[in-house]
């Protein structure tokens, strides 16, 4: 087993031994797939609105270049600059040369996955740059030093009382003497402590949910409405995103709107939907950044198009696929050791990182299908893992004893017969030894089974054993 | 042992008009490996079900596994090789009926797949493809089986497996089935269409995921106050018997091929045999 498999292996024990983490993610898990399907439910044309979303995908992604260069020409129109950035190291050096060169000192962030892909915040803070984020999530688990486990709800991991003492511990230095552990409470000492944030901020950062090719606008929604205090206050708005956030227009944003938070929250819409389009329009403007930048990451997505991973570009970060996920849902956010957890991220982390230290990802999943069903841009997902797994076989990253008893099981199933021959003694054996209590408790090789579940003892013979010798008798 | 073969359902029928449709209508009979290994009484309470609706049944002996092993660990040479032997064997059929949702959509979904780019092959697997049920939805949607008069007084609750839930669509057919037995009284669990944490081969590559997942599928079960899981593919329910069974419970855990052909009052999945 290689150090990524064994790192892996020890993250999830951690995870399954974490009573706080299994409280909150029980409790988390429930609510995000209720909400999902009453929102659905209250939504008759939600099934083909999904089918739209993927079309307008599909379509984008067969004309990427155009409809960049068209949001390119948008946003230098109306005022702003664009950055394009081959890697995520390119991508996190654009955005600190241009974050130093201004003076800054205090940045404030709204929640941006790739942002954390790019590793943005160590770049800026090795600058000495002070980085604050300000979805309450993520402001929780920049707290605890730690990533989001989820991509729409980062610290869905941590539970009430974990939250309370970690504020107690941050904010009793800056005079919030008493510990809060009311959510109200929790939330309105956040906002007391972010405002503060958002009226010294220098330049202000966001992700986008999507960018509009037609008026060269980045959306972002969110639920707290800090996304807007980031971008509007500070003299210089960022955004980054991903090169495949771009679509046509408008009409084809009101598509997304109804499918996305449905999907992510359950809810009809996100409480602030906000489109940004660029800087102020003159000094005599009272509002908005004097500076508008665009930083498009590519960081290997412009590899899966034509791809057979093509298809997962029409990501909208839901979060669906994780909220339905079996194995997610045991398991956490941070057990997968990358940025992007669940069914997505165990598709998108080989792509961008490459196999070799991701080899468990695609393989823990029982492939139950359930995120393919759910996806609201129709990604098969399933699908997508497993091809990851022949990639893997092909490049023979699996153990070799897995592959050599795996050749000779293959051998055996070709031959039918033969192998009717060869199984009927270990069943037989199977049967005398588990025949009296029913179970077997102990099976040399299978110990992953009967570790923590009995196995329940096959006949002694074979149903096509049995059926040949009795056949006659049936069809008579 | 017990002989399955002579078992006698006289409380299983057919209405007359389908009888006469299905006279000269022939099945093939893909066993899995699983139940061929591990449990015949499936395979044999499948093949009475099968009788009982008025079809002639056969089963090839060509036969050992659809591949799924392979093709889902990634060897799709393998699972290539594998899948033309299985359309050889069954594609002469009339219909090929699979008491698993995730055999049958491995024969009926990936098939085609796998064949993605060889047209004579992917003709065939189509053709294959198109005449596969798993076991529920053919005695539902295709024999539309009418009497089904076995008693079980029994509380049951019934476990949707993935593949067939997901894959297939099968959710109401083995409903249907078990109501229309006298006594048996159906009590849905909490999140009866989620994963038991099988899944093929992840259940001994990530057993402590897998025992969690289990854990959690069976505590939802034992929650109803039922006697008896029941479930439409035996990988799951070898799964959650074996956990139900270490952890001292007598839940009892069947096949709904078994329950609806009346074989309950043999042992269940890991019971022991009362007379051993």
């Amino acid at each position: 087993m290689n150090t990524a498999s064994t790192e892996f292996r020890k993250r999830v024990r951690m995870a399954l031994a974490d009573d706080e983490l299994q409280h909150a993610m029980g409790r988390a898990k429930g609510g995000f797939v209720l909400n999902r399907q009453k929102a659905i439910a209250e939504f008759p044309e939600f099934h083909q609105m999904t089918d739209a979303a993927r079309d307008i995908k599909d379509h984008v992604l067969m004309n990427l270049d155009l409809y960049l260069e068209i949001y390119e020409k948008k946003v230098l129109e109306n005022g702003g600059q664009v950055h394009w950035a081959r890697t995520a190291e390119e991508a996190s050096t654009i955005v600190e040369g241009l974050c130093r060169r201004s003076g800054a000192r205090k940045i404030t962030k709204g929640k941006s996955m790739v942002s954390e892909e790019i590793n943005l915040n160590e770049k800026l803070e090795k600058s000495g740059m002070q980085v604050i984020e300000t979805d309450l999530g993520e402001y929780i688990v920049q707290l605890a030093s730690e990533k989001p486990s989820h991509i729409i709800a980062p610290a869905v991991h941590k539970t009430r009382n974990q939250i309370s003492k970690l504020f107690y511990k941050h904010h009793k230095p800056m005079g919030y003497a008493d510990k809060v552990s009311e959510r109200k409470e929790i939330v309105q000492q956040a906002r007391s402590v972010l405002r503060n944030h958002f009226v010294e901020s220098d330049i202000g950062i966001t992700g986008a949910n999507f960018l509009i090719a037609e008026t060269g606008s980045s959306v972002i929604v969110t639920n707290e409405g800090n996304g807007d205090l980031t971008s509007v206050l500070p003299r210089m708005q960022i955004v980054v995103a991903g090169i495949e956030k771009v679509i046509p227009s408008l009409e084809d944003l009101s598509v997304f709107l109804r499918v996305l938070a449905r999907s992510a929250t359950g809810q009809e819409i996100s409480a602030y939907t906000s489109l940004y389009s660029g800087p102020r329009a003159n000094h005599a403007d009272e509002e908005g950044p004097e500076q508008y930048h665009v930083v498009l990451v590519d960081n290997g997505r412009s590899s899966m198009l034509g791809s057979e991973y093509q298809s997962m570009l029409r990501c909208i970060r839901c979060g669906a696929c994780l909220n339905h996920c079996t194995v997610y849902n045991v398991i956490g956010g941070h057990a997968y050791g990358s940025i992007y957890p669940g069914p997505m991220g165990s598709v998108l982390t080989p792509l961008i990182d490459g196999h070799e230290n991701n080899t468990d990802l695609a393989n823990a999943c029982t492939l139950n299908g359930l995120c393919r069903t759910i996806c609201p841009v129709h990604i098969p997902l399933p699908d997508l893992l497993r091809n990851h797994r022949t990639q893997q076989q092909r490049r023979k990253l699996t153990p070799f004893t897995g592959r050599f008893f795996f050749a000779i099981w293959v051998y055996l199933v070709r031959r039918p017969h033969f192998y009717q021959i060869v199984l009927a003694l270990p069943i037989w054996v199977l049967n005398r030894v588990g025949r009296k209590s029913g179970v077997i408790k102990r099976i040399p090789l299978a110990n992953g089974w009967t570790n923590s579940r009995d196995f329940p003892c096959p006949s002694a013979q074979t149903f096509q054993r049995q059926w040949r010798a009795e056949m006659r008798k049936f069809n008579a | 042992m017990l002989s399955y073969v002579e078992v006698i359902l006289d409380n299983i029928s057919n209405n007359e008009e389908a009888l006469a449709s299905f006279e000269n209508v022939t099945v093939g009979f893909f066993v899995t490996c699983i139940v061929d290994l591990l449990r015949p009484s499936v395979g044999f309470a499948a093949l009475h079900l099968l009788k009982a609706a008025g079809f002639h049944v056969e089963v090839p002996a060509s036969q050992a596994c659809c591949g799924q092993p392979a093709y889902n660990s990634g060897n799709e040479s393998s699972a290539i090789d594998i899948a033309r032997q299985v359309i050889s064997v069954f594609e002469n059929f009339d219909y090929v009926v699979v008491p698993s949702g995730s055999c049958a959509g491995m024969l009926r979904k990936h098939y085609p797949r796998l064949f993605a780019s060889d047209f004579i092959w992917l003709d065939r697997a189509r053709n294959l493809a198109s005449k596969t049920y798993e076991l529920n939805e053919f005695l539902v949607d295709v024999a539309r089986i009418d009497n089904l008069s076995s008693t079980v007084s029994k509380t049951c609750t019934y476990h949707d497996s993935c593949s067939g839930l997901n894959e297939l669509g099968i959710h109401k057919q083995p409903r249907a089935l078990l109501t229309k037995l006298e006594g048996l009284e159906l009590k849905e669990m909490e999140e009866a269409d989620e994963c038991c944490g099988f899944g093929g081969l992840f259940c001994v590559k990530y057993p402590d995921i897998s025992t969690r997942i289990v854990e959690r599928k069976v505590n939802n079960a034992l929650s109803t106050g039922a006697d008896m899981l029941i479930g439409g593919d035996l990988g799951c329910l070898m799964n959650i018997a074996g956990y139900l069974r270490r952890m001292g419970s007598s839940m009892k855990v069947f096949h709904v091929a078994e329950v609806l052909a009346g074989m309950i009052n043999d042992p269940s999945i890991g019971e022991k045999e009362e007379h051993a």
